[in-house]
């Protein structure tokens, strides 16, 4: 199955994202690069609002992570509590 | 000419201090909040004992009968240093002013029935020397505490209790003038209603164990004082004058919610290290939780008249449950 990715900026709110992302996709790889950090996972990968808020302490609106969002790839389907991308639709 | 351009990947040596490194890896870099806390605190080469206390060292483990194997186990989950503290309270002080701004703008105040306006001067007022008193304790648990972990997030703690004793002392010059803050003073000291809760107060002041202070002060009162007022008491002034003195106070009522996770998580982390820990905190709990359901009581009755009891036995089994959640026994 083909890869979807997403990439951000690396920063003090991403670690946070990132850390939830990893918890929620088993199957999803880091790639630790200069001031970005790309993730890729096989054919599905959730971003939970709920493991977000948790790494971070405060509550936390998806919507957020496009202020240090700087691509992806894969169909978006998006919720008040889940983002995910997948090759679904 | 032939430019080739490539980027070249340069990877750190060390992604952080070795001493932060020790704790969690050498292969991650690590937040900003564990390097502003893990370890800060000196715990070796004291030379001398403090004149002021010769049985224990300036920073001293043994000051509590709460036993753990690393005090860096306590983690603050809003992950609290100087910086993002100033930040967050930079924050809610700016929508806190706007809101003061726009009560006095409008003139609100005056225009605030006055039987509401006495009652909220005399429910509100006199809880300013019981922040003052929280500001206290908590800088005591800071001074004698153990570890940074800990004790950066109680004097943090400490600052915004004097916060609120300042929102609360401007509610009272906003309603009415100076001679407010002297009638709740009065009634701080004489009037019978609040002598329990000044008991209370004044008998954690001289509490040795720093984290029996804790759960009095941070886990008690404040468990149970900031729903019954910032939550019942003001829905009742609401329903009787609109949401004036709920703009007023709107710091305490998200700063409460806000603190509530630290102290849950603080003491989820304690209570599990061993079965002593759990049992110790649970029987301060429970000493405290009641000396408190008394102390309330005549504050309740003051500001919610005939609906005092069965607001505090619903608050109490809030508490209760909350308790349970972490771990408590009660």
């Amino acid at each position: 199955m083909s890869n979807v990715f997403i990439i951000f900026q690396t920063n003090e709110d991403t670690r946070n994202i990132v850390e939830a992302i990893l918890q929620d996709n088993d199957a999803a790889s880091v790639n630790e690069q200069p001031a970005m950090v790309r993730i890729d996972s096989p054919g599905m990968l959730r971003i939970r609002r709920e493991t977000v808020e948790d790494k971070m302490g405060r509550d936390f609106d998806l919507q957020e992570l496009h202020v240090n969002l700087i691509s992806l790839s894969g169909n978006i389907n998006e919720t008040d509590d889940e983002f995910s991308l997948s090759w679904k639709h | 000419m032939h430019l080739d351009l490539r980027t070249v990947s340069i990877t750190p040596l060390r992604q952080t201090f070795d001493s932060i490194a020790a704790r969690i890896g050498s292969d991650k870099p690590a937040s900003r909040y564990q390097e502003a806390t893990l370890d800060v605190q000196p715990d070796a080469n004291f030379h001398y004992r403090p004149l002021w206390d010769p049985e224990h060292d300036i920073y001293d483990a043994s000051r509590t009968a709460v036993k753990m194997n690393d005090w860096y186990a306590f983690k603050d989950p809003r992950q609290f240093y100087y910086g993002t503290y100033t930040l967050a309270r930079a924050r809610m002080q700016e929508t806190a002013e706007g809101d003061f701004t726009f009560v006095e703008s409008r003139g609100l105040a005056n225009n605030f029935p006055t039987a509401s306006k006495d009652l909220a001067l005399k429910v509100l007022l006199p809880l300013r020397h019981v922040e003052w008193g929280a500001n206290m304790n908590n800088t005591s648990m800071c001074a004698y505490g153990y570890g940074a972990a800990i004790t950066q997030p109680c004097l943090f703690n400490a600052m915004d209790h004097l916060g609120m004793a300042q929102y609360l002392t401007r509610v009272g010059l906003l309603l009415d003038d100076v001679a407010a803050l002297d009638t709740a003073k009065q009634a701080w000291l004489f009037d019978a209603g609040w002598q329990e809760l000044r008991r209370y107060v004044e008998d954690t002041f001289v509490m040795k164990d720093w984290f029996e202070l804790f759960i009095a002060q941070n886990l008690v009162l404040n468990g149970l004082l900031y729903p019954l007022v910032y939550q019942h008491f003001d829905s009742v002034l609401s329903a009787q004058a609109g949401p004036v003195v709920s703009m007023l106070t709107r710091f305490q009522h998200e700063w409460y919610a806000e603190t509530s996770k630290w102290v849950n998580a603080t003491l989820k982390i304690a209570l599990s290290e061993s079965i002593e820990n759990q049992q110790l905190l649970s029987s301060w709990t429970k000493t405290y939780r009641d000396r408190a359901i008394i102390a309330l009581a005549p504050i309740a009755a003051l500001a919610l008249g005939d609906k005092a009891e069965a607001v505090m036995a619903e608050l109490v089994e809030e508490f209760n449950a909350r308790a349970i959640k972490f771990g408590l026994t009660l």
